[in-house]
C-alpha cells in the first residue's frame, strides 16, 4: 500500500513492525474480516467471541507473554539458544547414531512445504505420492529384517517395544503373565517397557536369554541385536526356546548391521522393531525419527500402526492406500490393537528415500566401513593392551578399563567426543557413517598418550579381520526392487522426489479443512532451525552441560505452554496426542495410588470421544465407561451424575475434549468438571480442540486437572504427511510429581524430588526435542495478542463457512446462539435417499476442483467436518465454498433425473486423466465439467493420479510390498 | 426348524432339533457395508450367550458377532474366510456364521421375534 503524505504519522514503534508475523500467519485481512464479521452480524471481533464463547468459560486473566517478537528477533533469539548447544561427536550408541542426510533430500523434502504439510493419508487419491514412498519404507524393513510384512512406521524404538509386547500378549498361547526382556537391550527401551507393563498386569523379567529362557515360563521375549553394548549374538536358539514355550520372540534389530549379518527373520522371529533414525535422520536430540515394525503375514491383523497397500483404482489401475484401517482406535476404540495413530510419515520416507539414494550396494559399503572402522578400533586396542569384551560386533565395542571408566570419558570429552559409560569398569564406543580415521587415533590417544607412536591405521587395516562370525554373515539380497536401484543419480533422485510430491495435495497447493486437525501455517521462520546441527546433531543422552541451548528451550517453551493453558508444568516427553493422554492417564492413576486410592480405575468417556481416549484408558488399565451425548453431541449431565455417583468408590477420571469434538463450547464444561470432582475423580481434557481456547480461556481455569497439547494442531508443527507430532502433557500441581522422568538423563522431572514417577513414556528424555523450536517460534512471534487474534479468526473462518454452506446444506451442531467453535459440521445424509450420492461421492468430488476433503463422516456419520483455521485467506475460503456450492448443483442435477444417478459427475470422481486417454471420453457430461468444474482449475488444476480407489478389493487382497516395477511403469506412461 | 429369533445386536439365531444357526441380520450387513474378513470360532469352543464368537470387518467398521445362545460351536462356515462377500449377499441365508449346540433351550425364548426385532429397526431409522 504506498503511504500518502497525509498519512497520519507512525511511532518508531509501529515502524519496526514487531507485530508483523501476525498478519503473515493469520489469512484474512483486515478489510475481509469486517465484510465477514458483518455477514454474521457482527461490527467486531470481540462481539464474535461474546456471541460464540459461553461467558462462563471465558478467562478473567488475559494472557501475559513477552510482545510479539518479529520474525529476525526470533531467529536471532533461537540462535543464542542453538549456540549454546555444544555438537560433540557422539559415540555414546544406545540406538541413535550420526548419520549424513543426503543434501538433496534436505533441500527437497525436508525443507519442502510440498512433503512437511501434507496431511495423514486418509484420502488416498490425493496422496499416492506419500503412500508410493511409504509403500517403500515397508519394502525397505520386510527386505532388511526378512520379515513378511512391515506397518509404515511407529514413534520411537521403545515404544515399537511395547507395542510388541502387547502384540505377544495378544498372540501367544502361552499362560505366563511373565515378559521375558534380553538384560542387554537399550536401557531406554526397558523403561518404557516397565511402564506399558505395569497396568496391564504383565511381569518384566531381566535376565540372560541364553541361559535363562530354558528355565521359566513367559509370553514373549525380547532379545537386542546386536547387543545394546555390542556383541552380536546368535540368537536361533533363544527363538526355538520361545516357540517350544508356546511364547512370541521380539528381536530389536539395528537397521545399518541388518547390511551386514543374518537377519532376525531368518532366525524364525515373529516381531522385529527397531529405528530407522541412522538411515538419514539426524538424531535431534531424541527425535523425531521413525521405528519400525515387521511381522509374520499371519499376524497382519494384529500390528500396530497404519499398513499401506496396494489396491485398484475404478479404472483397474493399481492405487495405493491405507490397509486394514479397522484394527485402528478410531474404528475399534478400546478393542483396538493399541491407541497408536500415527505414523513418522515424513521421517519413513527420508529413511527410504535414504535407502533409495544409497542402493543396496551402497549402504552394503556404508555397513562395511563402519564395521571396518570398529575392527581397526578394536584390534588397536588390543595392541595397546585394553580388553574388548566381546569377541563379535558391528559397530559397537565395549572396552575393559578397571575402575577409569569416568575419566576416560572425561578425557574424550576434551577431545569432544562422548562415549558411554557402562559401568566404572566399561566404557562402550559406538561408530557410524560419518566415523573418520582421525577419529580412531584421537580415540587411542585418550586411552594411551602414546598410542599414535605405536599404532599405524593402515597396517591395523591390512591385519584385521572380520569381527561378525561365519554363521551370522548375512547371504540373503536386499532391496532388490528397482525403486532401490533407480534413483541413485542425484538427477534422478531430485525428479522423483519432485513428481512424488507432485502427485499430493498439500498445503502448498490448496487449504486442507480437516476438522479436528487444525491444519494451518507452519511459517518458514518457524522450520528453519530443522537444518541448524546444533538443534539437530546432539544424541538424547548427551552430557546435559553441552545441550544448555535446548534446557533453555525447554524452559522457555514450557513456561508458554503453563501460561496459556493454566497447568503448574509440563511434561514435553509424549511423542503424540494419544500418547498424552496415555500418560496424563498415569499421572491419574500414580495420583490415587498415592492418595490411598489406588483401586479407582474407572474411566468416564462422553460417546462422542475421539477413539484415541478409550483406546488409552484400556492400556492404562481403566475400565472404561461411557457417558450418554445428547443429539448435540454435549455431555448428557444427568446420565454423568448417575454414572459418577453410580462408581463413586472406584472413579479415576473424565476424559473430555474441549470445544467438544462436535466443534461446540458446551455450556456447562465447569459443571461437568465438577461432578466429576465431587466423585473423587480428575478430569483429563483431550486437547486437540485447544486452539479454539488459546488465549481465550485457559483449560485449567475451567476445571481439567490434565491436558494434552498437540503441538502438532495448536502450536504450528507440520503434519508431515502423516507424523511427525508432539503431545506434551500439562498439569496441576498435585499431579506433577508423577510425570515421567528419564532412566538416563537426570532432572527430566524437576518436581518429583527423587520420588518414583510413572517411569518413562518414550524412548527420549524430551520426546522429540528437534521440532520443539517450531512451537517456540511460533508463540514469540504471535505473543498474547496474536495467539488470541489467532483463535477468534479461526472461530470467524469457521462460522463464515457454515454462514456461506448454510443455504446449501444443513449445518449441525451449533452453540447458544447458533455460532460454532473453530469447525462446523455439515450433514450430507440426505442425499442418499434424494440422489444416492453418499460422503465419499462428494469428498472425491471436491478433488476435481482442487481440494483435500475435510474430515468425512466423524464424529457423526455421513457427514463433513470442516476446520478452515486462522491461516486461511477469504479467498481461499471462498473457493472452497463456491466448489461445495457448485457440488450441491451437481447433485441437483442428479435429484432432478437430468444426470444419471450411477454416471455422474460425483460417482465417476475423481476424474484421472486415465479417463481421456483411455479410448478417448465416454461420459454421458462434457469433458469440460469433469476436468475444470471452477475458474480456478482452469488456471492451475491439479490432476489426480489415479480414480477412486477400492477399499474393499484392497482389504481383501492385502499386499503391503513394492508391486513390480511394470506398474509404475503402466502408471507413468499414460500419465 | 423353528421360527427365527432376533437379539438386539442384530445377530439372527434358528434353531434345527437342538442346534441353533447364527448369522447377522440384513439390517447389520447393510451397516457395515462390504464385509473384507470374517474371524470365525473354532469347533469345539464352548460358549454362553453373549460371549463375542466372532468377529467381523468391513473396510469401514469392524464388530464382533455375540453367540446369542450357550452351548458348544459344532460348525462353522468355513466359506466365509475365503469369500466374506456371502454375507453380503445373503446374510440370512449362505452367510450364516456358526452353529451352536446348545445347552439351553429357555435361552431363545429372551430374544425378540420378526415384530419385536422389525420394531427396534424403525426406532433406529
Amino acid at each position: 500500500m504506498p503511504t500518502t503524505l497525509n498519512a497520519q504519522r507512525q511511532s518508531l514503534t509501529d515502524l519496526e513492525m514487531h507485530g508483523d508475523f501476525i498478519r503473515r500467519h493469520i489469512g484474512p485481512s483486515d478489510e475481509d474480516t469486517s465484510t465477514m464479521l458483518a455477514s454474521l452480524g457482527c461490527t467486531s471481533l470481540d462481539e464474535l467471541l461474546q456471541r460464540a464463547v459461553p461467558n462462563d468459560i471465558v478467562s478473567e486473566r488475559p494472557l501475559e507473554m513477552e510482545a510479539p517478537r518479529s520474525e529476525r528477533a526470533a531467529s536471532t533469539h533461537l540462535r543464542h539458544m542453538r549456540h549454546r548447544n555444544q555438537v560433540f561427536i557422539s559415540m555414546i550408541g544406545c540406538g541413535y547414531h550420526g548419520t549424513v542426510m543426503p543434501p538433496v533430500i534436505r533441500r527437497n523434502v525436508l525443507e519442502n512445504p510440498d512433503w512437511y504439510t501434507a496431511y495423514t493419508p486418509y484420502q488416498a487419491e490425493v496422496s499416492q505420492g506419500r503412500l508410493e514412498v511409504l509403500l517403500g519404507f515397508q519394502q525397505m524393513v520386510m527386505d532388511l529384517t526378512a520379515m513378511d510384512l512391515a506397518n509404515a512406521s511407529l514413534l520411537d524404538e521403545a515404544t515399537a517395544a511395547a507395542e510388541a509386547m502387547s502384540m505377544c500378549r495378544r498372540l501367544a498361547k502361552a499362560k505366563s503373565n511373565v515378559y521375558f526382556v534380553d538384560r542387554c537391550v537399550h536401557p531406554q527401551t526397558l523403561a518404557v517397557l516397565k511402564t506399558r507393563a505395569g497396568f496391564m498386569g504383565f511381569e518384566i523379567l531381566v535376565d540372560d536369554p541364553f541361559t535363562e529362557l530354558e528355565r521359566r515360563e513367559f509370553f514373549g521375549v525380547l532379545l537386542q541385536y546386536p547387543a545394546s553394548t555390542g556383541g552380536l549374538r546368535d540368537l536361533t536358539d533363544a527363538i526355538a526356546t520361545a516357540h517350544e514355550k508356546k511364547a512370541l520372540a521380539v528381536v530389536a534389530a539395528d537397521i545399518l548391521a541388518l547390511a551386514l549379518v543374518k537377519p532376525p527373520g531368518e532366525m524364525d522371529a515373529d516381531i522385529v522393531i527397531g529405528n530407522a533414525q541412522r538411515f538419514g535422520v539426524p538424531m535431534g536430540y531424541g527425535g523425531p525419527h521413525a521405528a519400525f515394525f515387521a511381522t509374520r503375514d499371519a499376524y497382519k491383523r494384529s500390528t500396530p500402526g497404519r499398513i499401506i497397500g496396494v489396491s485398484r483404482d475404478a479404472q483397474g489401475r493399481p492405487a495405493l492406500r491405507m490397509a486394514l484401517q479397522t484394527r485402528e482406535q478410531h474404528i475399534r476404540r478400546e478393542k483396538a490393537t493399541s491407541n497408536i495413530c500415527t505414523a513418522q510419515v515424513l521421517l519413513a520416507n527420508i529413511s527410504t528415500l535414504y535407502a533409495m539414494y544409497h542402493g543396496p550396494q551402497g549402504l552394503h559399503t556404508i555397513a562395511s566401513r563402519v564395521h571396518r572402522m570398529t575392527c581397526i578400533l578394536a584390534l588397536g586396542f588390543e595392541e595397546i593392551g585394553y580388553k574388548v569384551v566381546d569377541p563379535h560386533f558391528f559397530d559397537t565395542i565395549q572396552v575393559h578399563v578397571p575402575g577409569l571408566a569416568g575419566r576416560l570419558a572425561a578425557r574424550a570429552r576434551e577431545s569432544r567426543i562422548n562415549l558411554r559409560v557402562i559401568d566404572a569398569d566399561h566404557l562402550g564406543i559406538t561408530f557410524d557413517e560419518t566415523t573418520k580415521r582421525e577419529n580412531l587415533l584421537t580415540l587411542w590417544r585418550i586411552f594411551d598418550t602414546r598410542a599414535h607412536h605405536r599404532l599405524d591405521i593402515d597396517a591395523l587395516d591390512a591385519k584385521v579381520e572380520g569381527r561378525i562370525p561365519v554363521e551370522l554373515h548375512r547371504t540373503s539380497a536386499y532391496l532388490q526392487h528397482e525403486i532401490f536401484d533407480r534413483y541413485r543419480s542425484e538427477t534422478e533422485m531430485m525428479r522423483y522426489m519432485r513428481r512424488t510430491a507432485s502427485k499430493d495435495v498439500s498445503l502448498g497447493r490448496s487449504m486442507i479443512p480437516l476438522g479436528s486437525c487444525t491444519m494451518k501455517l507452519s511459517a518458514t521462520t518457524e522450520l528453519l532451525p530443522l537444518s541448524f546441527r546444533d538443534f539437530t546433531n546432539l544424541h538424547p543422552f548427551a552430557p546435559l552441560e553441552q545441550t544448555q541451548g535446548y534446557q533453555q528451550l525447554f524452559e522457555e517453551l514450557e513456561d508458554m505452554l503453563c501460561e496459556i493453558t493454566g497447568f503448574h508444568a509440563i511434561s514435553l516427553q509424549p511423542n503424540a496426542g494419544s500418547q498424552g493422554e496415555y500418560t496424563g492417564l498415569l499421572c491419574i492413576r500414580a495420583y490415587h495410588e498415592s492418595q490411598g486410592q489406588g483401586h479407582r480405575n474407572v474411566c468416564l468417556i462422553p460417546a462422542s470421544a475421539h477413539g484415541t481416549n478409550p483406546a488409552s484408558a484400556v492400556m492404562a488399565g481403566m475400565l472404561v465407561v461411557i457417558v450418554r451425548c445428547d443429539d448435540n453431541g454435549n455431555v448428557d449431565l444427568d446420565d454423568l451424575r448417575d454414572k459418577a455417583a453410580q462408581h463413586q468408590d472406584h472413579l479415576a477420571a473424565l476424559m473430555i475434549t474441549y470445544p467438544s469434538t462436535h466443534g461446540v463450547f458446551e455450556e456447562r464444561i465447569r459443571d461437568i468438571c465438577q461432578v466429576v470432582h465431587h466423585h473423587g475423580g480428575q478430569v483429563y481434557m483431550d486437547g486437540a480442540n485447544l486452539n479454539a481456547l488459546v488465549g481465550i480461556c485457559r483449560p485449567a481455569e475451567i476445571g481439567a486437572d490434565v491436558a494434552h497439547i498437540n503441538l502438532h494442531k495448536t502450536f504450528a508443527i507440520p503434519h508431515g504427511g502423516g507424523g511427525p507430532g508432539m503431545g506434551p502433557i500439562g498439569v496441576l500441581s498435585h499431579l506433577a510429581p508423577f510425570l515421567p522422568d528419564h532412566v538416563i538423563v537426570e532432572g527430566v522431572n524437576p518436581a518429583s524430588g527423587g520420588r518414583p514417577t510413572i517411569g518413562s513414556v518414550s524412548a527420549a528424555p524430551w520426546g522429540s526435542a528437534s521440532i520443539l523450536p517450531i512451537s517456540w517460534a511460533y508463540i514469540a512471534m504471535m505473543g498474547a495478542s496474536g495467539l488470541r487474534r489467532a483463535t477468534t479468526i479461526a472461530i470467524l473462518n469457521a462460522n463464515y463457512i457454515a454462514q456461506r454452506l448454510h443455504p446449501h446444506y444443513p449445518v449441525v451442531y451449533s452453540g447458544a446462539d447458533g455460532l460454532v467453535a473453530h469447525e462446523c459440521i455439515i450433514d450430507l445424509a440426505g442425499f442418499k435417499g434424494t440422489s444416492g450420492i453418499t460422503t465419499e461421492d462428494v469428498a472425491k468430488r471436491l478433488v476435481d476442483y482442487g481440494f483435500h476433503a475435510p474430515t468425512m463422516s466423524w464424529p457423526v456419520a455421513d457427514s463433513f467436518m470442516i476446520e478452515p483455521t486462522e491461516s486461511e485467506s477469504k479467498a481461499e475460503l471462498d473457493r472452497f465454498c463456491d466448489a461445495m456450492v457448485s457440488i450441491r448443483q451437481e447433485i441437483a442435477e442428479i435429484e432432478s433425473g437430468t444426470a444419471d444417478p450411477l454416471d455422474n459427475l460425483l460417482k465417476n470422481a475423481p476424474h484421472s486423466l486415465h479417463l481421456l486417454t483411455d479410448g478417448g471420453w465416454r461420459r454421458p457430461y462434457p469433458l469440460e465439467r469433469a476436468f475444470f468444474p471452477s475458474p480456478a482449475t482452469r488456471r492451475e488444476k491439479y490432476w489426480p493420479p489415479v480414480g477412486r480407489v477400492d477399499n474393499v478389493y484392497g482389504d481383501k487382497h492385502l499386499v503391503c510390498s513394492c508391486p513390480p516395477i511394470a506398474h509404475y511403469e503402466q502408471e507413468q506412461a499414460s500419465t | 426348524m423353528s421360527e427365527i429369533r432376533y437379539t438386539a445386536d442384530h445377530e439372527w439365531v434358528s434353531l434345527d432339533g437342538d442346534v441353533a444357526t447364527v448369522g447377522i441380520t440384513d439390517y447389520a450387513e447393510e451397516q457395515l457395508g462390504d464385509l473384507v474378513y470374517v474371524e470365525l470360532p473354532s469347533v469345539g469352543r464352548e460358549v454362553t450367550a453373549g460371549d463375542e464368537t466372532a468377529v467381523l470387518e468391513s473396510v469401514k467398521a469392524a464388530g464382533d458377532v455375540k453367540s446369542p445362545v450357550s452351548g458348544t460351536i459344532v460348525e462353522v462356515n468355513e466359506a466365509l474366510s475365503d469369500a466374506p462377500e456371502k454375507v453380503n449377499e445373503n446374510p440370512t441365508g449362505e452367510g450364516w456364521f456358526f452353529r451352536v449346540q446348545i445347552t439351553n433351550a429357555a435361552d431363545l425364548e429372551t430374544l425378540m421375534d420378526r415384530t419385536g426385532y422389525d420394531s427396534l429397526i424403525a426406532s433406529l431409522a
